[in-house]
């Protein structure tokens, strides 16, 4: 699978998952990998180190996918600046764990203007340009608790379910320019976003999953890089779940 | 801006959103039955067009931009 001359851009791309797919996009050949995160400088130049040396042009952008006028800003400067953008990995997401009588609406809000209204700036805006291209591939990371509700996370599975429907949706209003959208669904992955979890929980997570352990980073960004390339030519709107078998 | 100014203009946009030749474009010119566009080009038809004029086409005045002569009437009497 070659990425070569491929624009990508992957938001929360530091640390975890984004950075996964960032160093995988890189390795499969990209030519310019552009990571945005919210404010951890020191990983977003790490990770911009590892793509240097993968040997693809490396760029890290600060923003907030919370800010839609932002999102719009970063699209419009990737396209200024390289021409084109190829590749929308919608990965920025954050949590604010609590059951639902004592979530706050900032919280309610936060968390679904960071995981929901995010991608949908970033997908309003790199519409235009994948467009006119006649082509390009967007990939939404949602989570296995939109699909089966999780105590603690209302807000964060709404925003996921969301995120499907909201897939499902542009999949159809773009696929006859080419464009395919797809999302990559991740069951209980090791990552800073799971780190805080204690022993008893985490074993009692992994006895839900058939596979027996959790998954890691990369094994996230081989399915996100199948659905960016020619190899799931024909495929659009799909979700498609890596968790183990923990949801099936 | 002359309303031949905004003529020509209109016709240079749409001309390259569809990929149409200017000489097929005339005023009672369809967009979707004459000139082959989709529900989408109307869309980037219509973000070109206030980009170009810097004007602001609500989705219900956009609706009743139907042929070329519907956007240089709009144009032309939208644009300060």
């Amino acid at each position: 699978m070659s990425f070569k001359d491929k624009v990508v851009l992957v938001t929360g791309g530091s640390r975890g998952i984004g950075r996964a797919c960032a160093v995988a996009f890189a390795k499969a050949g990209a030519s310019t990998v552009i990571i945005s995160y919210a404010g951890n400088e020191a990983a977003a130049q790490e990770t911009v180190g590892l793509l240097t040396a993968e040997g693809a042009k490396a760029e890290s952008l600060r923003f907030d996918v919370s800010d839609t006028a932002a999102c719009t800003s970063a699209v419009e400067g990737i396209v200024k600046a390289h021409g084109r953008l190829d590749v929308l990995v919608n990965n920025a997401g954050m949590a604010v764990d609590g059951l639902v009588m004592r979530v706050k609406d900032e919280d309610w809000d936060k968390q679904l203007d960071t995981n929901l209204r995010g991608p949908f700036a970033l997908i309003r805006a790199a519409s235009r340009p994948m467009m006119k291209q006649r082509g390009g591939a967007i990939v939404n990371i949602t989570s296995v608790v939109g699909d089966m509700g999780n105590p603690g996370q209302a807000a964060y599975s709404a925003a996921k379910a969301g995120l499907i429907g909201l897939t499902k949706t542009v999949a159809r209003e773009l696929s006859s320019r080419g464009i395919r959208v797809n999302a990559v669904s991740p069951g209980f992955i090791g990552t800073d976003m799971t780190a805080h979890l204690n022993d008893d929980l985490r074993q009692k997570m992994t006895e839900g999953i058939p596979l027996g352990r959790l998954g890691n980073p990369e094994e996230v960004a081989q399915a996100v890089l199948f659905l960016s390339g020619d190899a799931s030519s024909y495929i659009t709107g799909e979700v498609l779940k890596v968790n183990g078998g923990m949801y099936m | 801006m002359s309303t031949s100014a905004i003529e020509t203009k209109v016709k240079g946009i749409i001309a390259d959103q569809l990929g149409v030749g200017e000489d097929e474009i005339k005023p009672e010119s369809s967009f979707i039955e004459d000139l082959g566009a989709d529900s989408l080009d109307i869309v980037e038809l219509v973000m070109a067009m206030e980009e170009e004029f810097e004007v602001e086409i609500p989705d219900e005045e956009a609706e009743n931009i139907k042929t070329v002569g519907d956007a240089i009437n709009y144009i032309t009497t939208h644009k300060k």
